[in-house]
């Protein structure tokens, strides 16, 4: 699904990832570890079409509308309620009975009584799990998780947990994580980066 | 019709978030008003009535400009703009709901602006009306592309200005003349033409300028 | 890419410019009769005229290579699209020198809002400074190269636009102070002056061209040796 020969990617002057070689097989889950700066991000950037490479070349076997992407940034509008971010997403990703998934979202992730409020009134934790909404909201074949138990309490990580377990084996993952062992169980393969 | 539901989910989107913060709209107001009344301390006494038509203008051009810098702001504080771009609707949809936007607050601030020019100086003909309709056409589709090119970089606010202003050149000519002009059709025309072009321009090309 | 001496066609083309540049002053200066209105001081038309063309030359050529970038998305074409930039602008400097020369010595004065050319190249060096304004201010990467393809490609449509603006300008706006004397056709001595400098500006350009543009291919080709070596 993931194909990688020799990807390099620099910010001007930075070289940030170097020849690097990757292959993820459909639905494969594969754990990124590392150290800050190490090129975590950048390459999970690459693998959804943010970025372009500066080097090598980068395969990746689906379109954009079925690959969900998860951030540092929760990239959801501050100014906007949570159920209004997510009806931007679900029409712009063509998500069909998009009330009915998007409820069923936000109620997985706990969310549903909270879903007329500001998400600059969201704690970090809340965020984050409506970032997992937004990311979960198309169903995606791919998807790329960037540190995504960064700023979820346990309840959150709980939750996170079970998703993860659920998709695993039926989705192709990619997650980067400071915590390896949280997805130890379901990882098919590893990579570590710097 | 994805597509135009698409401008029309984005669009909102932006018509929405400016309804809950009002502050772009309201500077751009004040802006244009208090720009207004520096220009009636800085004209000499016994100037030709037809130079207002000018300040109002200049005025016009650099309320669009402030209005335009805050138009990807929050895309660009947020990362947003990745958001968007990682949907599948086509990018330029991006462009046209956030131009339809940018045309709205112009309009609104313009609404206030022509009475007010009204009132301090000159009477405001159809003909400037019309130019001002045309020229927010123009303003809007070239500045939505250049504020998501000066949103990309580290100068910020300080490189729209730059691009936008040789840019808006035409406009000006445009619409000073239409104001003026025994002929203003010729003028207004020219605006048409000037939106045109760079209308399809700008539609076509926004997708480059925000993916790599 | 040969950087060598002996195999360079940047030295042929160099030569070349040479020649061409020392023939068409030799004509512009000494060959050609002086124009029956204006006397002697026409013959700097053999250098503004060339040079302005020139310029548009340039950022055409900016353009293409933009268009071909966005097209097959090679990077090599950013440098080449740059590069061509940076040319349109020393010849756009070039062609207001001259142009406020000619004012000066047709009309006493230095500016003129009334001549077309000048303005418009005034318009296009604004545009094109922010050419450069812009990609100062973004991180070198593929980002920065596909906004600058796009902006060299807005400056090639306001080539025209601006021309129709000023031509619209004319009159109303900016007062029509002097009047150039409509060119009677060219004398043949004239037009072969006037070809034999163009040609030389063109070759003056392309040669400058090939030079920057190799130079800048070998600073990028040492970068990317000094951090293979890191």
């Amino acid at each position: 699904m993931i194909r990688a020969r020799g990807l390099g990617r620099s910010f001007g002057t930075k070289r940030v990832l170097r020849d690097l070689d990757l292959d993820v097989g459909e639905r494969d889950l594969l754990v990124v570890t590392g150290p800050n700066g190490s090129g975590k991000s950048t390459l999970l950037a690459l693998c959804a079409g943010l970025l372009a490479p500066t080097a090598g070349e980068l395969e990746v076997g689906v379109d954009r509308g079925r690959v969900g992407y998860l951030a540092h940034e929760p990239l959801v509008y501050r100014e906007l309620t949570a159920l209004e971010n997510l009806e931007l997403y679900g029409c712009l990703y063509r998500v069909p009975e998009r009330r009915e998934r998007i409820g069923m979202l936000l109620e997985r992730f706990a969310l549903w009584e909270a879903r007329h409020e500001r998400v600059s009134a969201f704690s970090r934790g809340m965020q984050q799990r409506l970032a997992l909404c937004r990311t979960l909201l198309h169903d995606p074949d791919l998807l790329l998780l960037d540190e995504p138990y960064a700023g979820l309490d346990e309840a959150g990580a709980a939750l996170l947990d079970a998703e993860l377990g659920a998709l695993a084996g039926e989705r192709t993952l990619v997650v980067s994580t400071h915590e390896p062992e949280r997805v130890a169980a379901l990882a098919t393969s590893r990579l570590a980066l710097g | 019709m994805n597509y135009l539901s698409d401008v029309g989910a984005l669009a909102r989107k932006d018509l929405r978030l400016e309804l809950r913060s009002r502050d772009t709209f309201l500077s751009m107001v004040l802006f244009v008003v208090a720009t207004l009344v520096v220009f009636s301390f800085s004209l000499p006494a016994g100037t030709a009535e037809e130079a207002s038509y000018g300040l109002l203008w200049v005025a016009l051009l650099f309320t669009a400009i402030l209005g335009l810098t805050r138009a990807f702001a929050a895309e660009r504080e947020q990362r947003l703009l990745d958001g968007l771009i990682l949907a599948p609707c086509d990018r330029s949809a991006i462009w046209l709901g956030k131009a339809i936007a940018v045309l709205a607050f112009l309009a609104l601030a313009e609404v206030v602006a022509l009475p007010a020019f009204a009132l301090f100086f000159e009477p405001v003909t159809w003909e400037v009306v019309a130019a001002v309709v045309l020229a927010n056409l123009g303003l809007a589709a070239v500045g939505t592309l250049l504020a998501a090119m000066a949103a990309a970089s580290r100068a910020r606010e300080l490189l729209l200005p730059l691009l936008l202003l040789p840019l808006a050149i035409p406009i000006v000519v445009g619409g000073v003349g239409a104001s003026i002009s025994d002929d203003p059709g010729r003028f207004l025309g020219f605006l048409g033409l000037y939106d045109l072009i760079f209308a399809i321009l700008s539609w076509a090309s926004f997708e480059y300028v925000v993916t790599e | 890419m040969s950087t060598s001496l002996r195999n360079n066609s940047a030295v042929a083309l160099a030569a070349a410019a040479f020649v061409l540049l020392l023939a068409g002053l030799t004509l512009a200066f000494y060959w050609v009769p002086n124009a029956p209105v204006e006397g002697f001081r026409q013959r700097i038309f053999y250098i503004h005229v060339p040079v302005a063309l020139t310029s548009y030359a340039c950022f055409g050529w900016a353009a293409w290579k933009a268009l071909r970038l966005l097209w097959t998305r090679e990077r090599r074409y950013d440098l080449e699209s740059y590069t061509a930039v940076h040319m349109g602008v020393i010849f756009g400097i070039l062609t207001l020198v001259t142009g406020s020369i000619w004012a000066r010595t047709s009309w006493g004065v230095w500016w003129s809002w009334g001549e077309r050319q000048l303005v418009l190249f005034l318009v296009l060096f604004l545009f094109y400074s922010a050419y450069f304004m812009l990609r100062y201010s973004v991180e070198p990467g593929p980002r920065r190269e596909r906004m600058s393809a796009v902006y060299a490609l807005f400056g090639v449509v306001l080539i025209p636009v601006s021309f129709m603006a000023i031509r619209l300008a004319e009159g109303l706006i900016h007062p029509v102070v002097f009047d150039r004397d409509p060119s009677d056709n060219l004398a043949a001595s004239q037009l072969t002056t006037f070809v034999v400098c163009f040609a030389a500006t063109l070759a003056l350009a392309a040669s400058l061209y090939v030079n920057e543009l190799t130079g800048k291919r070998v600073d990028e080709r040492l970068r990317e040796l000094r951090e293979a070596l890191t």
